[in-house]
């Protein structure tokens, strides 16, 4: 029979910062670009070039350690990693090894499973490598070095995931964390947030961790979700099958679903290290921390407990605006504009959400009016709008920030109360259906919603359902 | 211009310049006359930039006119080593795995030099990539001694040196990671100064050994190389390891007053493995300073014994690193016989660099591998800490130093390289100097009964380069007129 088995994993996550410029000079970081155009002898390492530290990128992940709890090299060093590729102008990454800014820190998430804490080993920052683009037709590799130099930094968490969903949920809260920071969009299918997988079995209970492998190439969450039940499944094979796992680097094929061997621990690289002699320690004060402590802003979980706790808002409502800052930001200005929270987040869980899956827009990229959803809000309150109507302009403060009161007025959208136009258009419709007026009247209640619906459809949505009920009622009386 | 103008210091002929009785163009002329004549002989230079100098002159001369200039060597000509990036001009660091780099941007020393109004003639020789004490291994030529041809000009800055010995220019920018500007300097009877480190920038310098690296001036006297100084130092924002300083003035140091001045001098200088001629000379050097009214005193310096293996381990370690960027891909030479990247890489680098070059590659890649690391590199760090210690304690004590350059005079062509261990020995009064951050400066003392020049090397405490410039001038006041190298005499000559 089968044995139990549970699986350990650790993960290395790399995210790329959101600085104006690189990391070593003052080449600007933005996507795209003809190859080689945002690029100076410092990031194509010409001879004699020499690297400046771009503070900024300090600052940012100071903001990402403190986010993690994490604890502060105060004198911390880069690191120099040799090894020759040719996306690395230098044959030497620098990176941070033996001093690197973060460590000893934590991370909640949560899953079915309940809450947990992630423990985080250590943080560094590193400078990101070029782009090799292989050119079948002339048979030849050329190298854009856009993308050189570009800032980094590497989250390496300790052995404490247990499974798949773990790892998602540890993912996505380091995900919103940077986006509440404001220091990346962690962008995984476009390679601004990176993970390499740690995993390894041992049977339930045993207090010895198993042989681990590491997995690359991982560059979307179900590929991660398929490599972590493909490995696992793996390992278990092997070790029922009495074999051994082999410590080594492990590249996944996300189309074969499978992973191959990289290279194993006997020939793994020696990476040489040693303190970058070009770079002063960066020395880290009390104050700059202060500042940045008093700097960072409120993050996800205090933003949703504070809803629930401030707005009377669900769990599950205050979870899903404030999976992004941004919409979280739109919800509480809204609020701020007299808006009742209720209504205001149902229009954000709900119609926004719809739209977002409807459109296939970034939620982060969202931005309207906070005050034109209040005034929405605000006119359906007073029944001058039908909610129909409502959802239409909805839409158009959603997509274009349409002012939503002249929109109303320019595209009849008012609800109509007046009973006289009202009365005329009822009178129409008891006149083209008497047989349904007979049926109604002998007691075949269902057919009123036949009315309603006629009468709407002939007033183009916008009659006030009350009044048009109650005259309804009357008139087939 | 006649031969007298050769006698010239930098500061005499920039006077000249200023007043209107010697056209930059003119000066150029001369001088390129000069290394027409002499180069066949010294060999001092890589590359002439004969179109680019002259234009160069037109330029300043319309600067002097209106007065751009404040410099005191607007319109005088100078070399620059060629491990010094120059904009469209060949930068080889004398080595076969560079050829055919043509830097788009200027070092920040040579942007210093040209907002001087100093024109840059060419580029000098020097060991590939500044790892060796004749510039005997560049991969381009054999530079000689202008004192006397069968001999060395020490290195790695021997072309500098030579070209200045030789009257081929007027000043020269060195590099200086052991003792490359001051060992060829006392090889060569020429004046050359190593800043405390970070005094000037290294950006555009391309790295031997980044901890150690300074650029620094190699001119006729002490005058000529502290304002040369004064021009070149100063913070620069793409240098991070580059000092904020007062600027740097010298004027009343040139005047040589050192009475109550204290003078230590390292008994380990005058051990036993040292030349007895470079022994007199530096004797004779305490005596002159005496006479000048310093104290100076032998004391004990200690731990001599570990600047030569710290020194190798760290210029070693940093150049394995520093140098793995050339590689084929971007710039310079690429094997044409490879068929893989890997090979491509191997081949490459193997026919690209010379064997000084890949001994130190390999030595400093081994003491960073992973089980060395501690036993070598760390330890040779720790070393360093502690011979930068007891600097310190000297320098609580005494206003500065004096010792030898180099522990004998210049070596013949092709006796050294036999020899690498004992080449390296060569280093021990120099490098320390690097180890430590120091500033030092060489001076022309005396002619040993060969014909060969010897200098005395004297060493300031961190950021005191006004003391060794002192201390340097009342020394070159005391001796009085050095002779001119004997390149145009019969001994000289082929």
């Amino acid at each position: 029979m089968r044995k139990q088995y549970e699986t350990v994993i650790g993960l290395e996550v790399h995210i790329e910062l959101a600085t104006k410029t690189k990391i070593f000079c003052g080449c600007p970081t933005e996507f795209g670009g003809e190859p080689n155009t945002h690029t100076c002898p410092v990031c194509t390492g010409m001879p004699g070039a020499l690297p400046v530290l771009n503070r900024k990128v300090v600052e940012y992940a100071l903001k990402a350690g403190l986010a993690m709890n994490c604890q502060i090299h105060r004198f911390c060093k880069f690191d120099r990693k040799n090894y020759f590729y040719p996306d690395n102008p230098q044959n030497y990454q620098i990176s941070q090894l033996y001093l690197p800014i973060c460590y000893d820190g934590t991370v909640e998430i949560e899953t079915s499973g309940g809450r947990k804490q992630v423990r985080i080993h250590e943080m560094h920052m590193e400078e990101d490598a070029g782009k090799l683009i292989h050119d079948p037709w002339t048979d030849s590799s050329l190298v854009d070095y856009n993308r050189s130099g570009v800032p980094l930094i590497e989250i390496v968490s300790e052995p404490d995931m247990r499974n798949a969903q773990e790892v998602m949920a540890y993912l996505e809260q380091l995900r919103i964390m940077a986006q509440y920071l404001g220091i990346s969009d962690c962008r995984l299918e476009e390679g601004s947030m990176r993970a390499d997988v740690n995993l390894s079995v041992r049977e339930a209970g045993a207090s010895q961790y198993g042989t681990r492998t590491e997995m690359k190439n991982l560059n979307s969450f179900k590929a991660i979700a398929r490599a972590i039940e493909g490995e696992t499944m793996r390992q278990i094979e092997l070790l029922e099958e009495g074999k051994e796992v082999i410590q080594e680097t492990r590249r996944w094929d996300d189309n074969k679903e499978c992973s191959f061997p990289m290279r194993s621990k006997e020939d793994a690289k020696d990476y040489r290290y040693f303190p970058d002699p070009d770079l002063p320690p960066v020395v880290i004060d009390e104050a700059w921390i202060e500042r940045l402590r008093a700097e960072q802003p409120e993050l996800r979980g205090d933003k949703k407990q504070r809803f629930v706790r401030e707005f009377g808002l669900s769990e599950y409502d205050a979870d899903i605006l404030t999976e992004f800052r941004n919409l979280a930001d739109l919800f509480e200005e809204t609020v701020k504009y007299g808006a009742q929270p209720k209504k205001a987040a149902n229009w954000m869980t709900q119609d926004a959400m719809r739209l977002l899956k409807e459109t296939g827009r970034r939620p982060e990229e969202i931005t309207f009016s906070p005050d034109y959803l209040a005034a929405l809000i605000q006119v359906e309150e007073e029944q001058k709008i039908t909610h129909k109507g409502a959802k239409e302009v909805f839409e158009q403060i959603f997509d274009h920030d349409e002012e939503p009161l002249g929109y109303i007025e320019a595209h009849h959208l008012a609800a109509v109360a007046d009973a006289g136009v009202l009365e005329q258009v009822i009178e129409e419709v008891i006149r083209e259906y008497p047989d349904s007026v007979a049926q109604y009247r002998d007691g075949k209640e269902k057919v009123f919603g036949f009315f309603v619906g006629q009468v709407m459809r002939r007033m183009k949505g916008n009659a006030d359902p009350s009044v048009t009920r109650e005259l309804l009622r009357e008139k087939l009386r | 211009m006649g031969e007298e103008f050769l006698t010239w210091t930098a500061g005499e002929l920039g006077t000249k310049i200023r007043n209107k009785e010697v056209r930059p163009v003119e000066a150029v002329e001369a001088v390129l006359d000069r290394i027409e004549k002499t180069e066949p002989m010294t060999g001092a230079f890589l590359s002439i930039d004969r179109e680019g100098a002259l234009a160069q002159a037109e330029e300043v001369e319309k600067g002097i006119r209106s007065g751009r200039y404040q410099s005191p060597f607007a319109g005088v000509p100078a070399a620059v080593k060629d491990n010094i990036c120059t904009r469209g001009m060949e930068t080889t660091c004398a080595s076969r795995i560079l050829k055919g780099f043509y830097p788009t941007y200027d070092a920040c020393a040579v942007e210093k030099l040209r907002e001087a109004g100093i024109i840059i003639l060419g580029k000098t020789n020097m060991d590939e990539f500044a790892m060796g004490s004749t510039t005997e291994t560049s991969a381009w030529k054999v530079t000689k001694n202008p004192w006397n041809t069968a001999h060395v000009p020490g290195g790695s800055s021997g072309g500098s040196c030579a070209a200045v010995a030789a009257d081929e220019c007027f000043l020269a920018l060195g590099s200086d990671t052991g003792g490359s500007i001051r060992q060829p300097s006392s090889f060569c009877g020429v004046t050359g100064i190593k800043p405390t480190y970070g005094t000037v920038s290294r950006y555009g310098l391309i790295a031997y050994a980044s901890s150690l690296d300074q650029i620094g001036p190699i001119g006729k006297n002490v005058a000529d190389c502290a304002r040369m100084l004064s021009l070149l130092a100063g913070q620069d924002r793409r240098d991070s390891t580059s000092l904020k300083r007062e600027p740097l003035q010298f004027e009343e140091d040139l005047s040589g007053e050192i009475r109550g001045m204290k003078i230590g001098v390292p008994e380990e200088y005058l051990d036993e493995g040292i030349d007895p001629e470079v022994r007199g000379a530096l004797m004779r050097a305490m005596e002159m300073l005496k006479e000048r009214g310093a104290v100076v005193e032998e004391f004990h310096l200690g731990m001599t014994e570990y600047v030569i293996p710290s020194y190798y381990i760290i210029a070693s370690a940093e150049a394995s690193s520093n140098l793995a960027r050339f590689d084929g891909v971007k710039y310079g030479y690429r094997s044409g016989h490879a068929e893989s990247l890997h090979e491509m890489y191997k081949m490459t680098r193997s026919e690209g660099f010379g064997p000084e070059v890949k001994r130190r590659i390999f030595l400093g890649s081994f003491v960073l591998s992973s089980g060395y690391y501690d036993a070598y590199y760390l330890k040779a760090l720790k070393a360093r800490a502690v011979i930068k210690q007891s600097f310190d304690k000297a320098f609580a004590s005494y206003d500065a130093l004096l010792g030898p350059a180099s522990p004998q005079t210049a070596p013949k062509i092709g006796e050294s390289l036999q020899d690498p261990l004992k080449m390296y020995l060569g280093d021990l009064y120099t490098a320390a100097i690097n180890l430590a951050g120091l500033p030092a400066i060489t001076v022309p003392c005396t002619v040993s009964g060969e014909g060969l020049p010897i200098g005395i090397q004297v060493i300031g405490d961190c950021l005191q380069e006004k003391k060794i410039i002192r201390a340097a001038s009342a020394l070159e006041q005391e001796r009085g007129a050095f002779p001119k190298a004997p390149l145009d005499t019969e001994k000289g000559g082929i």
